[in-house]
């Protein structure tokens, strides 16, 4: 196998192939990795978009009453936010940025299993995203229903929600079309040798959270269909003054909305799984209970939606069934972090950027999966409810998990993507800013919700000064901290040194071939024996 | 934060500390362990890493104990919860409308306010209506919280133990003015409640012209101190001329009893200059004539007060 130490190497993917130039050799690819760069730029691009969304917030809120926004600007702004971050950047995130451009390569396929298929889909992406962006200007303004479409609220409404119902619905077919692309990757395309369970830990999550996109997605997508078809042609699904029904709305769409978060957070542990082996030089300990625990989180995470409507007037025996699931889905999560810390046990750490936000997301998972708890049992959900204590909990998993284990893998696996080394210092330097900024941004939530803070309010009781003040502080420090690390990664892009094959000492296939990787993945067909992490 | 304002306070507090508890306890000693490895088996002080085998009776430990602890944090949050369900049979009954924006209570001798009075130490169970879109009533001092469904019926009940007033808050979003959706409910003894009780509604023309405006929701998109809402403000309004638009042409007219019948009948029909359509409903079925005349009397009133 190949071992060139050239970022420059002649064949890298970052070479022209094709037969156009420029931008368009880029669109018309079908090479996964240049797909997985193309999602890259654009959830770059849309991050960025919700974090200014969410820090004009954060300005708002700093001081109680009117600020700078009024009141249906604020609902706007709060209902964008989750679109963009939920549909546009969280969900297809990991798996389609990384799931893209190592899924082939960790199991030694050349490409996806449906490679102008994938393109396809990034289309979909885009002009599902497009749409998104268009429902926030013309018409009556940008849709003020929350990203949670609540009916009948989102059928009375006259802003722009149609459109961005159908955003919604548009990027569903995205993730569906990429989920059935790896499960077919997957069961069809590994290495010789590469037996279900000398899989690396990445593809495992990938084809549990690929199961998911497959088979929730649809249900949303019938779902936001309904709203349309009640919001054009007044039919009643929902809406009980047209002899509707309201609970019905939020069971299809927590149906599937609850195991969105699964499609969040499972791609986060694989790519905390691989991060943690490498760094420590060790043998990840339980893979199989790691393994296990995927498809248990895919299977559980089905069956717990209702926990959302703990307060809807559903019937008290569907309360209590769903509060025991809820509970049961916790454990799967727990063994995944004791087997990650158990990695760490007589291992030789290596403390880097990357390593520190992996740390950090450990850590922000487990207050997040913590606090969870308190959510899922009936008698303290009651009052946390439709809180800040939600929004606090909430951004933890999302944010403190998923967020998180994306900016440890683009530092992870940046080398290898871009051929280059990002700057250690400055890495450092933006993750203790980001850390302090996400801190001091949502753990005053918790606080702020014990006291009883409702969520989605463009205006507080003074009573929550305090907390609100702090946290603006936070959003403010946290944005300062996203700029430098991006600026690092950006300029090292192009500016960094040049990275060897295999930098941090990784075990799994990606590190045997150059950085960046040649045009095919693999000058020869891959033959597997060991395990993927039998560190000597 | 109040200590057992409600009879369901003390236990939530209990369920919340049972489950923070054993939660610190697994956040700093899994991040203490996490950290001391990080310290212990630094590369610099261990290069080489020694590998271990997985051990399947820890797996199966870190399984099953978490399921028992959790499984009893699944216990103790039902038994509290239950009893919130059951409602006692000599609770006193008060039907609460939510809407956007404001909350209504209704007692079983008719009398109609915008403030709940409750006597202290009595049951009381409030039957939850909504007529347009979700809400969420939520006493945080009393730990409770139930949404009001339109087209569903749905109930919260509790005992207030500690005379005082608290905050009543809308937890579901509900639209432009969620966060100004709130209330008051004041807890007194129980002589006092029932004097209170026993007062009749006012009487006076224009008084009841401003309870039926506050009854059905109009200032909370019509202010009454002349600040600027959804809709116009009702401060100066009778007799003063404005200039509205008809069908996309502009006039100016008189704000007289026959406008403010047409506006409160066919709100869409003119609108008024700087403000849009669409945002009101048409109250023809809701707000009877006779309602109509106490709202210009009330009106006329404030015309002639002192400015």
């Amino acid at each position: 196998m190949t071992s060139n130490n050239s970022a420059l190497h002649p064949g890298s993917y970052l070479d022209q192939q094709g037969k156009y130039k420029g931008i368009l050799g880029w669109l018309t690819s079908t090479d996964h990795k240049r797909i997985g760069i193309l999602y890259l730029m654009c959830i770059l691009v849309f991050f960025l978009v919700g974090v200014t969304l969410g820090g004009v917030m954060k300005l708002e809120l700093l001081r109680p009453g009117e600020q700078y926004i009024d009141a249906q600007t604020y609902n706007g702004f709060f209902t964008v936010h989750g679109v963009i971050m939920i549909f546009m950047v969280v969900i297809p995130g990991l798996a389609a940025v990384f799931g893209n451009f190592f899924l082939p390569i960790m199991i030694g396929a050349k490409d996806v299993a449906f490679p102008r298929l994938n393109l396809f889909s990034w289309y979909i992406y885009l002009v599902g995203s497009g749409i998104a962006v268009l429902s926030q200007f013309g018409g009556n303004g940008a849709p003020d229903t929350g990203w949670t479409f609540y009916a009948p609220y989102s059928i009375d409404s006259n802003t722009n929600v149609t459109t961005a119902v159908l955003a919604a619905f548009v990027l569903g077919f995205s993730s569906i079309l990429t989920g059935l692309n790896f499960i077919v990757t997957i069961h069809r395309m590994r290495a010789k040798g590469m037996t279900w369970f000398k899989m690396p830990l990445f593809p495992w999550s990938l084809y549990a959270t690929a199961w998911i996109q497959v088979l929730a997605t649809p249900i949303v997508g019938i779902t936001l269909l309904m709203v349309i078809a009640e919001r054009t042609f007044r039919i009643g699904f929902f809406d009980p003054s047209l002899g509707g029904d309201p609970i019905l709305y939020q069971h299809l769409f927590w149906i599937y909305s609850h195991p969105a978060v699964y499609i969040m957070i499972l791609p986060a542990m694989g790519v905390v799984t691989e991060i943690i082996p490498t760094f420590c030089q060790r043998k990840v300990f339980g893979y199989q209970a790691i393994v296990l625990s995927s498809l248990a989180i895919a299977g559980v995470g089905y069956l717990v939606w209702g926990h959302h409507m703990f307060t809807s007037g559903m019937s008290d025996f569907s309360r209590m069934a769903f509060s025991f699931l809820t509970f049961v889905v916790a454990i799967p999560s727990a063994i995944k972090v004791f087997n990650w810390i158990a990695t760490m046990y007589k291992g030789s750490i290596r403390i880097n950027t990357t390593f520190l936000y992996t740390l950090s997301f450990v850590f922000q998972f487990m207050i997040g999966g913590l606090t969870g708890l308190t959510l899922g049992s009936l008698a303290t959900n009651i009052h946390v409810h439709d809180t800040y204590y939600v929004v606090a909990h909430f951004h933890y998993i999302v944010f403190g998990g998923m967020g998180f284990a994306f900016f440890a893998a683009i530092h992870y696996w940046f080398p290898k993507m871009f051929g280059r080394m990002y700057n250690e210092k400055l890495g450092k330097i933006g993750w203790a800013i980001v850390f302090s900024g996400f801190t001091l941004l949502y753990f005053p939530m918790f606080v702020l919700g014990l006291q009883g803070m409702p969520r989605r309010y463009f205006d507080y009781l003074p009573e929550y000064s305090v907390g609100h003040f702090i946290s603006s502080i936070g959003g403010f420090v946290l944005i300062f901290g996203i700029i430098i690390m991006v600026f690092n990664l950006i300029r090292s892009a192009r500016k960094g040194e040049l990275a060897p094959a295999n930098p941090w000492d990784g075990k799994t296939l990606e590190w045997t071939i150059a950085s960046p990787p040649p045009l095919e993945n693999f000058d020869n067909d891959v033959v597997v024996t060991e395990h993927p992490y039998d560190y000597k | 934060m109040f200590e057992g304002a409600s009879n369901f306070a003390k236990g939530v507090d209990g369920a919340f500390l049972f489950i923070l508890a054993i939660s610190f306890f697994f956040l700093i000693g899994l991040s203490a362990v996490m950290i001391w490895f990080m310290i212990r088996y630094n590369r610099k002080k261990h290069p080489k890493a020694e590998q271990i085998k997985d051990n399947m009776k820890l797996e199966v430990a870190w399984t099953i104990i978490p399921f028992l602890i959790v499984m009893l944090m699944f216990y103790y949050g039902y038994v509290v919860f239950k009893p919130m369900r059951i409602v006692p049979k000599d609770a006193m009954e008060v039907n609460v409308t939510g809407m956007m924006w404001s909350w209504k209570f209704e007692y079983a001798n008719g009398k109609i306010t915008n403030e709940l009075v409750l006597p202290v130490g009595k049951a009381v169970k409030l039957n939850l209506f909504s007529p347009d879109v979700i809400h969420s009533l939520y006493i945080p001092a009393f730990r409770i919280k139930e949404d009001l469904v339109p087209g569903k019926e749905n109930y919260m009940w509790f005992i207030p133990n500690i005379e005082g007033s608290y905050e009543i808050l809308c937890a579901e979003y509900c639209g432009l003015r969620h966060s100004f959706m709130e209330a008051k409910t004041r807890i007194v003894t129980d002589e006092e409640f029932q004097k209170w009780l026993a007062e009749p509604t006012p009487i006076a023309e224009e008084d009841k012209g401003l309870a039926i405006l506050q009854n059905n929701a109009c200032i909370s998109c019509h202010s009454l101190d002349g600040s600027k809402l959804v809709g116009p403000t009702f401060k100066g309004l009778f007799g003063t001329e404005r200039t509205v638009i008809e069908a996309g042409k502009e006039r100016i007219v008189v704000a007289d009893s026959a406008y403010i019948k047409r506006a409160i009948l066919e709100p869409d029909k003119e609108i008024v200059k700087g403000y849009n359509p669409g945002m009101m409903r048409a109250y023809d079925k809701v707000i009877t004539a006779d309602d109509i005349k106490s709202i210009i009397a009330y009106f006329e009133s404030q015309s002639k007060l002192p400015k």
